[in-house]
C-alpha cells in the first residue's frame, strides 16, 4: 500500500510537470519540477480523484495550508496520513 | 465630445433590496455574507456567500414572467425599475431610439441551466420547458430591461467574467459620450449562487471558507455574491434641460489586457488600465481621492492591484483611500462592478467612504489606506473604480462630482 502511494503520487506529479515518473526524485521541489500554481491545483485534484480523499489546501497561501507541498517526499507523506485517517 | 452624467441609480445586493438601504449597510459597515441557503448545500466544501435576503420571486413577478426571468433577470429589472424610476425618464419617440441598455454578466442564467441539467441528467426526464433557452441566454437581462422601458437604441450584453459590468458601464459611456446614444441604461447582474456555480469555484481553490478580508494578512481567498446594480447614463445637457438630478459625471474609462494568464493577474495590465483612465479622464493621479478596489481578498489580486495602485500613484498611493466593499457584499462576478460603483457615489455625494470589513492584520505587501472596518467622512472629487477579471481583462471607470 505504501509502495502503491508512493509511485501513484510520482505518476501524478511527473504528468504534471512533463516527465516520465522515473526522472521524479523525493528530494525535489514543485519549483524544481516546474510545477507552477495551477499546476499545484490539478496535482491536488488528481490526488484526490485517485486516494478519494479531501485534501486540506488553499491556494491562496499554499505554504500556510496543513498540507505539507515543499517536496515531492512531503507529499507523499501527507497523503499517507490522509488515506491512514481516512481508514481509522 | 459630450459629457455623461449618472441620472439614476437601482440595486438588489446581499446589502439591500434599495440603493439607500445598500447605502445605510455601507455606512454601517454591514457584512452580507453568511451560510448559503440552497439546494445540496451540504454537497459543497464551500457553504459560505453574499446571498440576496428575503427575497420573494412571486412579490414581484407573475408566473407568466417568471417562467421567461432567470434570477439574474429578476434582478437587473428590479434594479432598473429603481434606476429608471429615479431618473424621471420616459422613453417614446424619438429619445427612445436614442436610449439602450448595455448590461454585464458571467453567467446568464445559470439558475435555469442548473435546475434543467438536474432535471435531464439526475432526474432522467426527456423534456424540459419550451422557455428554457431565452431564460438562460447572457443577453436575456438586456433584453427585457429595453422591452421594459421601450429601449430602442443600441443594446447588448458584454461578458468579461469579473470585470463584465465595467466593462458593460465603458461602452454606455463612450456609447453617450460619442453622441451615439442621449441615455444608456448600463451595469450588470449574477446569480451563480447554485449548486453548479459554487462547485466549479470550489474547484480553484480560492474559496474562502469563513469570510472575505480583503487586504488582510489573514485573508483566506474570495467569496462569491449575486444581485444587480443598474444605472441610467445621460448625456448632460440633456439631462440640464429636463431639470434632472445628477449624480455623478462619469469622467473616464479604460480596459487593457493582460495578455500573459488565464488566471494569475499582471500588474502591468492592471496599472495601464488606471493609467488610460486617468488619461482619459484628465485627471492628475493626485485629484483621485478613493478607489473603489477589485479587492477579492485572494493573494494573488491583492497584492498585485495594492502594487499597480503604488506604481501609478507614487507618492499619493499614500494620501488616496482605496476599499473592497466585496469584503460586505461578496464578489457579485459580472455584476461586482455595477454594485461597487455605488460606493463611488456615495464617496462623491454623500462624502461617505465605504469601508473594508472583515480586516484583521495589516498585510505589507498591501500597505495602502484600505479604510478597515469603519466607513469615513471624506470630502472626494474623483474616484476610480476598477475590474480586474481571469483572462487578463481590465476595466477601470472613473468619476467626479458635477
Amino acid at each position: 500500500m505504501s509502495q502503491d502511494i508512493k509511485d501513484k503520487i510520482i505518476a501524478i506529479i511527473a504528468e504534471q510537470a512533463v516527465l516520465e515518473p522515473s526522472d521524479v526524485t523525493m528530494e525535489q521541489t514543485l519549483d524544481d519540477l516546474g510545477i507552477d500554481s495551477m499546476g499545484l491545483v490539478e496535482c491536488i485534484f488528481a490526488i484526490e480523484e485517485a486516494f478519494d480523499i479531501q485534501v486540506p489546501f488553499n491556494a491562496n497561501e499554499p505554504q500556510k495550508s496543513e498540507f505539507d507541498i515543499s517536496s515531492v517526499a512531503a507529499i507523499v507523506e501527507a497523503v499517507r496520513a490522509l488515506v491512514t485517517r481516512q481508514n481509522a | 465630445m459630450k459629457r455623461v452624467v449618472i441620472t439614476g441609480a437601482g440595486t438588489i445586493n446581499p446589502l439591500g433590496h434599495s440603493v439607500p438601504e445598500t447605502f445605510a449597510a455601507m455606512k454601517a459597515g454591514t457584512c452580507g455574507i453568511a451560510e448559503l441557503d440552497i439546494r445540496d448545500v451540504e454537497r459543497l466544501s464551500i457553504r459560505i456567500g453574499g446571498q440576496v435576503k428575503n427575497y420573494e420571486p412571486d412579490s414581484h413577478f407573475n408566473r407568466q414572467q417568471l417562467a421567461l426571468y432567470d434570477r439574474f433577470t429578476q434582478f437587473t429589472l428590479l434594479a432598473a425599475r429603481e434606476a429608471v424610476g429615479q431618473s424621471g425618464l420616459e422613453f417614446s419617440g424619438q429619445l427612445a431610439n436614442l436610449s439602450g441598455v448595455v448590461l454585464g454578466t458571467s453567467g446568464g442564467g445559470l439558475n435555469t441551466q442548473d435546475e434543467n441539467y438536474r432535471a435531464v441528467y439526475e432526474e432522467g426526464k426527456n423534456r424540459v420547458h419550451p422557455f428554457i433557452v431565452p431564460k438562460l441566454m447572457n443577453n436575456a437581462a438586456a433584453s427585457h430591461v429595453s422591452m421594459e422601458w421601450n429601449l430602442r437604441g443600441p443594446s447588448f450584453t458584454v461578458a468579461t467574467a469579473c470585470a463584465s459590468s465595467n466593462h458593460a458601464m465603458g461602452q454606455a459611456f463612450w456609447l453617450v459620450r460619442n453622441g451615439v446614444a442621449d441615455v444608456m441604461v448600463t451595469g450588470g447582474s449574477e446569480s451563480m449562487l447554485c449548486f453548479g456555480g459554487v462547485k466549479a469555484w470550489e474547484g480553484l481553490r480560492v474559496m474562502s471558507k469563513d469570510t472575505c478580508r480583503p487586504f488582510s494578512a489573514n485573508r483566506s481567498g474570495m467569496v462569491q455574491g449575486e444581485g444587480a446594480g443598474v444605472f441610467v447614463f445621460e448625456e448632460l445637457e440633456h439631462a440640464r434641460a429636463r431639470g434632472a438630478e445628477i449624480l455623478a459625471e462619469v469622467l473616464g474609462f479604460s480596459m487593457t489586457a493582460d495578455a500573459s494568464d488565464i488566471v494569475m493577474p499582471s500588474k502591468h495590465g492592471a496599472s495601464r488600465a488606471i493609467q488610460g483612465a486617468l488619461r482619459d479622464a484628465r485627471l492628475n493621479p493626485s485629484d483621485v481621492g478613493y478607489i473603489n478596489a477589485h479587492g477579492t481578498g485572494t493573494a494573488a489580486n491583492d497584492k498585485t492591484e495594492c502594487a499597480a495602485v503604488s506604481d501609478v500613484f507614487g507618492a499619493h498611493a499614500d494620501r488616496l483611500m482605496i476599499s473592497s466593499t466585496k469584503s460586505m457584499h461578496g464578489h457579485l462576478i459580472g455584476g461586482t462592478g455595477a454594485v461597487e460603483l455605488l460606493a463611488c457615489i456615495m464617496a462623491l455625494r454623500d462624502g461617505v467612504i465605504a469601508p473594508t470589513v472583515g480586516y484583521e492584520e495589516p498585510d505589507p505587501e498591501c500597505a495602502l489606506d484600505v479604510v478597515p472596518n469603519e466607513a469615513r467622512e471624506a470630502k472626494v472629487d474623483a474616484v476610480l473604480s476598477n475590474a480586474f477579471a481571469f483572462g487578463g481583462l481590465n476595466a477601470v471607470l472613473a468619476l467626479g462630482r458635477v
